[in-house]
C-alpha cells in the first residue's frame, strides 16, 4: 500500500489539530473559570484549597503531630515529603481518572459538530496541568518562604512530569476510546487508581516496607517517578536519568498505542455514542 | 460546472450488539465470533451536489436522513462507498451545542467561532455582527442561564452563520423561535445562497423545502428512492407520511371499535385470522379512494361442515350497510369440509368509498341464511380509513365514476 496519502492526512490532521490551537485554549480556560463563576472569591478558591492542603500536611501533621520522617531533621520533613508525592500523584491520577470520560462527556459534540476530535483529549490534558501548576506553584512559594525550596534540581520535576504524563495521555486516549465502547472503563479506572496510590510510596517512605513487599512496589513505573519528586525536594537530589529507560519505552508505548486504537476506533465511535 | 458533494455508493451499516457481553466476546476473538446484528442505515446512496445548487433531503423518521447529513458534515464515518465534500461544511443540525449556561452570550458565541475553526481573532472581529444580528445586545454580557430559549437561539443562529459557508446543512428540526426571527434567519439562508453557497436543507416543511430548493432527495428506508423537482417528490412524501399517519389513527379508532366487536355462532367452525392488505400484500389499514385491496381470512372446522359459506359486511361509522357479499354470491363454492382442514378465502375488493373510517364484519355459516346457521359471526373484527387519492373531491360513502361536460350555451 502507498503511505503517500496516509502521511498526508496526518499531516492534514495535525494542520487542523493546530487550527483549532485557539478553541483548546479556549476551552481550558472555560473549564477552569467555570468551576469558580458565581463565587464570590472566584479563582482565588483555586489557590486556597491547595494552600489548605499544604497547610494540613506541613504544619499540622509535622509541627503539631510531630510526624517524623526516618533519618530526616527538619521537623517539617514528613509535610514536604508527603506534598511532593500527593501533588504530583494528583496530577497523574486526576488526568488519568477524567480521561476515560472525555469522548462519552461530549457526545452530542462529537455527533453534531465536525472538529477535530484530538482537541478533547489536549483540552483535558492541558485542563489537568494548568491545576497541578497551580497547586505546585504555590507548594514552590511555600518552600520558597520557609527556606528550603531546593537548587537547580526542581528543573528536573520539568522533563519528569512530561515523561509521565506523556505516559497517561496515551493511556487516556486508549481508555477514553475504549470507555466509548464499554462504560466499564471509567469505574474500573477509578477502582485502580485507589489500588495504585497505595500500591505507591506516596504518603509513606519505600523503606519502611519489608523486603518482599518493597521489589513488588518498585515493579511499579509511578514508584521511581514519586520517589525521585521526594528525593528533590527533601534532598536536592537530581534523579537518576538511566533508570528512566523503560518509562521512556512505555510512555512511547501507551502514546502508539492510544493513537493507533483511537485511530481504528474514532469512526465507529461516533456510531456509538 | 464541477460537483461540490460526491456521494458514490454510500452505505451506512450500524452494529447492533444483543448484549455488552456479546461485543465484549465479538472483540476478544479478534472479529472471528460475530455476534453482531448489521442494521442498515443507508443503502447504496450516490448522488452529486453542484456549486450553488440547493437541495432539500426529505424523508420520515428513520429514513437515513441524520446518518447522511452526519456523514456530510464529517462527524460519522461512511461504511462503504466515499463522499467527498469540496468545500467548507457549516451544519445547523442543532443550535446553542457546546454552550455553558454560567458563561456570558459573548464568551459562548466566542466558542461557537471558534469550534467552527475561526481562531481567537477572526471570531473576535465578528462579534459585533453577531450581536447585531441576534439584537440581544444588552444581554451580552449576561450569563446564558438567564436567557430564554429563543435568545439561546438567536445568539446561536447568530453565531453559526456569521461566515458564509461553502456548504450549509440546515435541519429541519432547528427551530429559531418567533416568527420574526425565522424571518429573518430565512433572509440569510437565502442571501448565503445568492452569494453561492451550496444548500442542504433537510426539512418536513414542504413549503419551505419548495420554496428554497430547486431539487429534492427522497430517502426511504436508507435508499434514495427519488431524486428530482421539489413538487412531485413532495407529493409522493406526503402520501407517504399521511398513509401512515392515518394508520396511527386507525389503531386508535379500532380500539373503540374493538371493544364493540362481538362473536357469535355456534363455534363448528371458527374465523382465525383476518388480514386486510395493500397490493403489495401488506397489511394496512388506511387505503387511498379506489385502491385495491384484499380480504384474507382463514377459516378453521372443528366439525365436518357441508358447503360452507364466508362472507364480509363493510359498515361505515353510523353503522349503515355500505357493502356486503360471500362466497356464494360470488359463485366460489368450496366444498366439504372435515373436522380439522382450514379454508382459505381472498377477496380482492376495490375501495370506491367516500372518505372516513369504516368497519368489517365477517361470517362464516351454513346455507344460504346465515343468521340462523351460523357457524362463527364476528361483528367489527377490523376498521379501515379510507383517505382523499389524486380523485376529485365529493361527498358521501359510494365513490362512483364520474364524470362532466359543460358547454355554453347561448338562451333562446
Amino acid at each position: 500500500m502507498n503511505s503517500g496519502p496516509l502521511i498526508r492526512s496526518q499531516v492534514d490532521r495535525l494542520q487542523a489539530l493546530w487550527r483549532y490551537r485557539g478553541f483548546v485554549f479556549s476551552m481550558v480556560w472555560r473549564e477552569f473559570r467555570g468551576n469558580y463563576l458565581g463565587s464570590l472569591l472566584g479563582s482565588v478558591w483555586s489557590i486556597l484549597n491547595p494552600m489548605a492542603m499544604i497547610f494540613i500536611y506541613t504544619v499540622i501533621f509535622s509541627k503539631i503531630m510531630r510526624a517524623k520522617l526516618p533519618g530526616v531533621a527538619d521537623t517539617m520533613g514528613y509535610g514536604m515529603f508527603v506534598c511532593s508525592g500527593v501533588i504530583t500523584w494528583g496530577f497523574f491520577s486526576d488526568l488519568l481518572g477524567r480521561c476515560p470520560k472525555m469522548f462519552v462527556e461530549n457526545a452530542t459534540l462529537l455527533k453534531k459538530v465536525n472538529f477535530p476530535r484530538t482537541t478533547l483529549p489536549l483540552i483535558v490534558f492541558f485542563s489537568s496541568a494548568l491545576n497541578f501548576l497551580i497547586i505546585f506553584g504555590i507548594f514552590m512559594a511555600f518552600l520558597l518562604l520557609t527556606g528550603r525550596l531546593p537548587g537547580m534540581t526542581i528543573l528536573a520535576f520539568v522533563p519528569l512530569l512530561c515523561l509521565q504524563q506523556l505516559f497517561v495521555l496515551g493511556a487516556g486516549v486508549f481508555l477514553g476510546t475504549l470507555n466509548v465502547f464499554f462504560r466499564d472503563v471509567t469505574h474500573i479506572v477509578s477502582i485502580v487508581l485507589q489500588f495504585w496510590f497505595w500500591f505507591t510510596p506516596v504518603v509513606y517512605p519505600l523503606n519502611i516496607l519489608p523486603p518482599g513487599a518493597r521489589r513488588l512496589v518498585e515493579l511499579n513505573p509511578m514508584t521511581r517517578f514519586v520517589t525521585s519528586y521526594q528525593q528533590i525536594v527533601l534532598y536536592n537530589q537530581w534523579p537518576q536519568w538511566s533508570r528512566f529507560g523503560w518509562h521512556m519505552v512505555g510512555a512511547l508505548l501507551a502514546l502508539g498505542i492510544g493513537f493507533v486504537v483511537f485511530q481504528r476506533l474514532s469512526g465507529e465511535m461516533v456510531d456509538e455514542l | 460546472m464541477k460537483s461540490i458533494i460526491e456521494a458514490r455508493h454510500v452505505t451506512k451499516r450500524y452494529k447492533r450488539y444483543p448484549s455488552q457481553w456479546a461485543r465484549l466476546w465479538e472483540w476478544l476473538t479478534l472479529g472471528r465470533r460475530v455476534t453482531h446484528q448489521p442494521r442498515l442505515a443507508l443503502q447504496d446512496v450516490s448522488f452529486d451536489v453542484r456549486r450553488r445548487e440547493s437541495i432539500g433531503i426529505i424523508g420520515q423518521n428513520g429514513a437515513g436522513k441524520s446518518t447522511l447529513l452526519k456523514i456530510l458534515t464529517g462527524t460519522a464515518q461512511p461504511t462503504e462507498g466515499r463522499v467527498r465534500i469540496g468545500g467548507r461544511v457549516s451544519a445547523l443540525l442543532e443550535l446553542g451545542l457546546g454552550f455553558h449556561p454560567d458563561f456570558s452570550g459573548r464568551t459562548n458565541a466566542l466558542m461557537t467561532c471558534q469550534m467552527m475553526g475561526l481562531s481567537r481573532a477572526e471570531s473576535e472581529r465578528l462579534l459585533p455582527e453577531i450581536e447585531a444580528f441576534s439584537e440581544l445586545s444588552d444581554y451580552m454580557d449576561q450569563p446564558m442561564r438567564v436567557y430564554s430559549t429563543g435568545m439561546q437561539v438567536r445568539l446561536a443562529f447568530s453565531a453559526a452563520t456569521a461566515v458564509r459557508p461553502e456548504i450549509l446543512v440546515v435541519d429541519e428540526a432547528l427551530s429559531v423561535g418567533d416568527t420574526y426571527f425565522q424571518h429573518k434567519c430565512m433572509q440569510r439562508i437565502r442571501a448565503f445562497k445568492e452569494k453561492g453557497t451550496t444548500l442542504l436543507f433537510v426539512s418536513h416543511d414542504p413549503a419551505a423545502v419548495k420554496s428554497l430548493c430547486e431539487r429534492a432527495l427522497l430517502l426511504d428506508q436508507g435508499r434514495l428512492v427519488r431524486d428530482g423537482e421539489p413538487d412531485e417528490l413532495l407529493d409522493y412524501y406526503n402520501a407517504l407520511v399521511a398513509r401512515q399517519q392515518h394508520e396511527e389513527e386507525i389503531r386508535q379508532v379500532e380500539n373503540d371499535f374493538g371493544r364493540r366487536s362481538t362473536r357469535s355462532g355456534s363455534g363448528h367452525a371458527c374465523i382465525e385470522t383476518v388480514e386486510l392488505l395493500d397490493q403489495q400484500g401488506k397489511p394496512a389499514r388506511a387505503f387511498r379512494v379506489g385502491e385495491k385491496v384484499r380480504l384474507k381470512l382463514l377459516v378453521a372446522f372443528r366439525r365436518a361442515v357441508a358447503d360452507p359459506t364466508v362472507g364480509f359486511i363493510i359498515r361505515d361509522r353510523l353503522g349503515n350497510d355500505v357493502f356486503g357479499t360471500n362466497t356464494r354470491h360470488l359463485k366460489a363454492v368450496p366444498g366439504d369440509f372435515a373436522a380439522g382442514e382450514a379454508l382459505e378465502v381472498d377477496f380482492g375488493v376495490t375501495l370506491n368509498l367516500g372518505k372516513g373510517h369504516y368497519s368489517i364484519s365477517v361470517a362464516v355459516h351454513q346455507g344460504f341464511r346465515h343468521v340462523e346457521n351460523s357457524l362463527d359471526w364476528w361483528d367489527h373484527c377490523l376498521v379501515f380509513q379510507v383517505v382523499p387519492g389524486g380523485e376529485a373531491a365529493f361527498v358521501g360513502t359510494a365513490a362512483l365514476p364520474i364524470s362532466v361536460e359543460t358547454k355554453r350555451r347561448q338562451r333562446q
